[in-house]
């Protein structure tokens, strides 16, 4: 089923470290199938760097399934490139034509700072989780699982929440570069089960504090803890 | 010489008593930390996966200091993540005749009478547990309307006793797991390092002191020390280039524990997952998993032609050859991986594998969207189908999916005693790293409850066994001349690889390596294979050493050196892979030697000459290993045959 094959331009963001400035490297790249990965691109076109002695382009990726969420690339100016609901690693190059030319960037917000060409640094949703996107439950000792039913459809809107990767594209989309989808699916989570009942004010005012010392913010805060954003989050 | 270690020996030190008493037993002679003493612990947690971030997280809440390390740039994205179907525990909630004791004999005979039994009874023991805790800790697995926990049924089982979380119940627990260690993190009780990478184990005075790590983002090799170490790294399935594993997953550390006196356990037992979308073109670089959970309500066909090229709409009933529903009526489509997977390789192999490259089998849902509706797959199902077409570009709703097996789960891994302590005193390995509870073959669901069960449960209970001896006594500190010792050799290690100056990439030896071990050391293997993958490793290898390029230089972030390192230690332990599935003159569960099977082509043990673990001793040369063994004794089942029929 192979397809046609495609050549593609691709003006890629190089940066060597934090503090350099940057610049577009553009790449040609030519047989390229429409059953390849965007990842896969990128694997051949390193490939081909590093035989021939040129430095390979860093970006992060790691289960290719859309659910780890560390792939992150910018695509022709949108997150994670054209496809609803779907992450870069999961993008196929039958969504683009021969002769394209692609441009790949970073993840862009200061809460993000880049490390190297495509990579940045997300530990700053960890700080959040750090905070109180968790139930206090120490290992043992915890009740039978079925002593406290969970009616189906308030399982299922906790599940939708909790399908957030992590990737951060809603804050690199974001022009404040705000992680209010972010926190506001792990709070939805938590706090719409019984188990989360007993944390779910102070969860919500620490993780926001938290969310505030790092990101930018689109609406006054006291919003959020009043009325966490109740979303369905990516679900891959 | 006080670096090295006493020759190993193989004490599984299973607790006395009846089976079903000896992880009380256990618990009740150990011997213990005072609460007030553990802060003087320092242990540290390699990998933060399901088994890593659990025993991190529950290890420092009972008030040990720990230090946890990942390569990943946070907790959440280990491998662990990618987990779609399920999670197994003997709740018995339906009411279907489950007990521990089914789940333990389940998984007995899974193994193909290959695993420890004393350690898979505890498995079975504390599977309750884990749902109790993961549902406490906000997982939000699957529920029936009336508020209960739903359940599914997954390969080797006939009782219904998988937990869910749609297509993601790794992420669900993950997320659960990391949320607890984020916490710990949160008020000090846990130092993370991620994006480090463990690059070797330090042993002082006969036991683990410590590890050298490299910072991946710096390039700088440094030392920690430690009163115990527990590797939870993951599995090597990525031997084969081509798996369902993340990308990054890779043997280093637990090779690098092998290098310095830790046994590795049945190297060859490797899991070719059934269910996988075949690999498409050369450049591939990861297949994709279709969860075992789709086989509850897809039937797997192929054309009883060979080379029928019709649309698979096209092909009536009667020229449709439902393989496992004949072969296994008893389990039909929920025959176990091995099984399953051998069985497509058969029908591929004889000309019947559909698809642009011939080399899938159907796996089709007609019959359940016309039972059920297409509502109701899609509640079930949705996520993968949608998955499926995004990879594939075909809707699996209007023609059946193609799927192929590809290599998934590692059984092997370092040998751990019941303790789950390695043949190097201190340190320990839990999760798929260690050879654990699956012997040759794992049932589907039970990684998971595995991983959990090492971290929360077991490994928190028996590493006080082994630290309080260490109570108020010294311990090497990394101002020791092994640490710097040893980092120099790991410093001169990539040195070297970075200044190979050849002219292919990591990737390119990678991909070959992967080749080799597929054809001769995967779903099939022969003899004359292994023979031949024992000479073109080392061949290959030796052009690896000469031909290899590595461009960036060996200070600060470098992916391609990263690479570089791990298809290194995957060379040697590929050729340990094909060493022990030589020696392994039988088949069983994932293991299949060809000259080994029944006449209807099922695997062929052999108790009398086989009924042991394989426990490989690093001599200094890859190509000439020492073998140990442990011998397996079934004290509560006794061996029987296999059968799925
Ligand atoms: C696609 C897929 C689907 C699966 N589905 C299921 C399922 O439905 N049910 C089931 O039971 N099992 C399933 N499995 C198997 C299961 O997911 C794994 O066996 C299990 O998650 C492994 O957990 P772990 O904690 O041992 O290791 P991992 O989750 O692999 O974690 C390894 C950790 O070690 C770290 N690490 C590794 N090496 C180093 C090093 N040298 N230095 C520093 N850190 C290091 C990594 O950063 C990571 O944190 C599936 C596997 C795959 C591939
Ligand atoms: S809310 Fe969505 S975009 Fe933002 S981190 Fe989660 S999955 Fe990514
Ligand atoms: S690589 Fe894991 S989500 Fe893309």
């Amino acid at each position: 089923m192979s397809g046609t094959l495609k050549n593609l331009t691709l003006k890629i963001w190089r940066q060597a470290g934090p503090s350099d400035a940057g610049r577009f490297d553009t790449h040609v790249i030519d047989e390229i199938t429409d059953e390849a990965s965007f990842l896969e691109m990128l694997d051949i076109l390193n490939e081909r760097l590093v035989e021939s002695g040129e430095d390979a382009v860093v970006f992060d990726h790691d289960c290719r399934e859309g659910i780890c969420g560390t792939c992150s690339l910018m695509i022709n100016g949108q997150a994670h490139g054209p496809e609803r609901a779907t992450a870069t690693c999961q993008l196929h190059m039958r969504k683009f034509s021969s002769g394209d030319t692609i441009v790949i960037e970073p993840w862009r917000a200061s809460a993000f700072p880049i490390v190297r060409d495509l990579m940045v640094d997300r530990s700053a949703f960890d700080r959040i989780v750090e905070s109180g996107g968790f139930i206090t439950a120490a290992t043992g000792g915890a009740p039978d699982a079925n002593l406290t039913p969970i009616p189906k459809p308030v399982a299922d809107a906790a599940m939708d929440a909790a399908q957030c990767i992590g990737c951060g594209a809603c804050v690199a989309a974001c022009p404040n570069g705000a992680a209010n989808l972010f926190t506001g699916a792990k709070v939805t989570h938590l706090n719409l089960l019984p188990q989360g009942q007993a944390e779910r004010y102070q969860r919500v005012e620490n993780m926001v504090e938290t969310m505030d010392d790092h990101f930018g913010g689109p609406a006054p805060t006291t919003v959020s803890v009043r009325r966490p954003a109740r979303r369905r989050s990516r679900s891959m | 010489m006080s670096m090295t270690l006493d020759r190993p020996t193989l004490d599984s030190k299973t607790p006395e008593g009846p089976l079903a008493d000896k992880w009380d037993n256990f618990k009740a002679n150990e011997k213990l930390v005072n609460p007030a003493n553990k802060r003087k612990f320092k242990v540290i947690v390699v990998g933060t996966g399901l088994a890593g971030a659990s025993a991190a997280a529950t290890l420092a809440e009972l008030g040990y200091q720990v230090d946890a390390f990942t390569f990943h740039d946070s907790p959440r994205r280990a491998h662990s993540i990618a987990a779609q179907g399920g999670i197994n525990a003997a709740k018995n909630y339906r009411g279907d005749g489950d007990s521990v004791h089914r789940l333990f004999y389940d998984t007995i005979k899974g193994g193909d009478f290959r695993s420890r039994e004393s350690n898979v009874h505890r498995l079975a023991q504390v599977s309750v547990n884990i749902i109790d805790q993961m549902v406490a800790q906000g997982v939000p697995f699957a529920r029936e309307y009336g508020g209960m926990l739903d359940n599914r049924s997954f390969g080797g089982a006939q009782v219904s006793r998988t937990f869910y979380a749609r297509g993601q119940t790794g992420q669900q627990l993950l997320l659960g797991a990391y949320q607890q260690l984020a916490r710990q993190i949160g008020i000090g009780n846990v130092r993370l390092f991620n994006r480090t990478e463990l690059v070797d184990v330090v042993n002082i005075d006969g036991r683990c002191a410590g590890i050298v790590v490299r910072d991946l983002m710096t390039g700088e090799v440094s030392s920690h020390s430690a009163h115990a170490v527990v590797l939870a790294t993951g599995g090597y399935g990525n031997v084969f280039f081509l798996s369902t594993n993340a990308m990054a997953c890779n043997v280093t550390a637990a090779w690098r524990a092998h290098r310095r006196g830790a046994l590795f356990a049945n190297p060859c037992y490797t899991q070719i997952h059934p269910t996988c979308i075949p690999q498409s073109d050369d450049f591939q670089s990861k297949l994709t998993l279709m969860s075992e959970s789709l086989r509850n309500d897809g039937r797997v066909w192929v054309p009883t032609m060979a080379g029928d090229t019709r649309a698979p709409q096209d092909i009536p009933e009667s020229d449709r050859d439902y393989y496992l529903e004949r072969l296994y009526p008893s389990f039909g489509n929920l025959a176990p991986r091995d099984i399953s997977s051998r069985a497509a390789k058969r029908a591929i192999d004889s000309g019947q594998g559909v698809g642009p490259k011939q080399n899938g089998v159907y796996l089709d849902f007609a019959d359940a969207i016309g039972r059920l509706g297409r509502n109701v797959v899609a509640e079930r199902y949705g996520n993968l189908f949608d998955m499926y077409e995004r990879i594939t570009g075909e809707n699996p709703y209007e023609t059946p999916m193609r799927i192929y097996p590809a290599s998934h789960y590692t059984m092997g891994g370092l040998w751990v005693d019941y303790e789950l302590m390695t043949t190097i005193p201190g340190l320990y390995a839990a999760g798929e790293a260690n050879f654990s509870d699956h012997g040759a073959n794992r049932l589907g669901a039970s990684a998971l409850m595995q991983g959990l069960a090492d971290g929360y449960f077991v490994l928190p209970y028996t590493i006080s066994n082994y630290l309080s001896q260490w109570l108020n006594k010294s311990i090497p500190d990394t101002s020791h001349p092994e640490f710097a010792r040893v980092e120099a050799e790991a410093r001169d290690r990539y040195h070297r690889l970075a200044s190979i100056g050849g002219t292919r990439s990591p990737d390119y030896f990678h991909r070959e390596l992967g080749k080799i071990i597929w054809d001769y050391c995967g779903m099939e293997r022969t003899e004359a294979g292994l023979d031949k993958a024992l000479s073109e490793i080392p061949a290959l290898y030796e052009e690896f050493s000469k031909d290899l390029r590595v461009t960036g230089g060996e200070d600060g972030l470098n992916q391609t050196l990263e690479k570089a390192g791990r298809v290194e230690d995957f060379f040697e332990l590929g050729m340990l892979m094909c060493r022990d599935a030589l020696e392994r003159e039988e088949s069983c569960g994932g293991h299949f030697r060809a000259e080994h099977q029944t006449e209807d082509g099922e695997a062929l043990r052999d108790d009398e000459n086989f009924a042991h673990v394989s426990a490989w001793e690093w001599t200094g040369d890859a190509t000439q290993p020492t073998l140990h063994k442990e011998p397996l004794a079934y004290e509560e089942v006794g061996f029987q045959t296999r059968s799925y029929k």
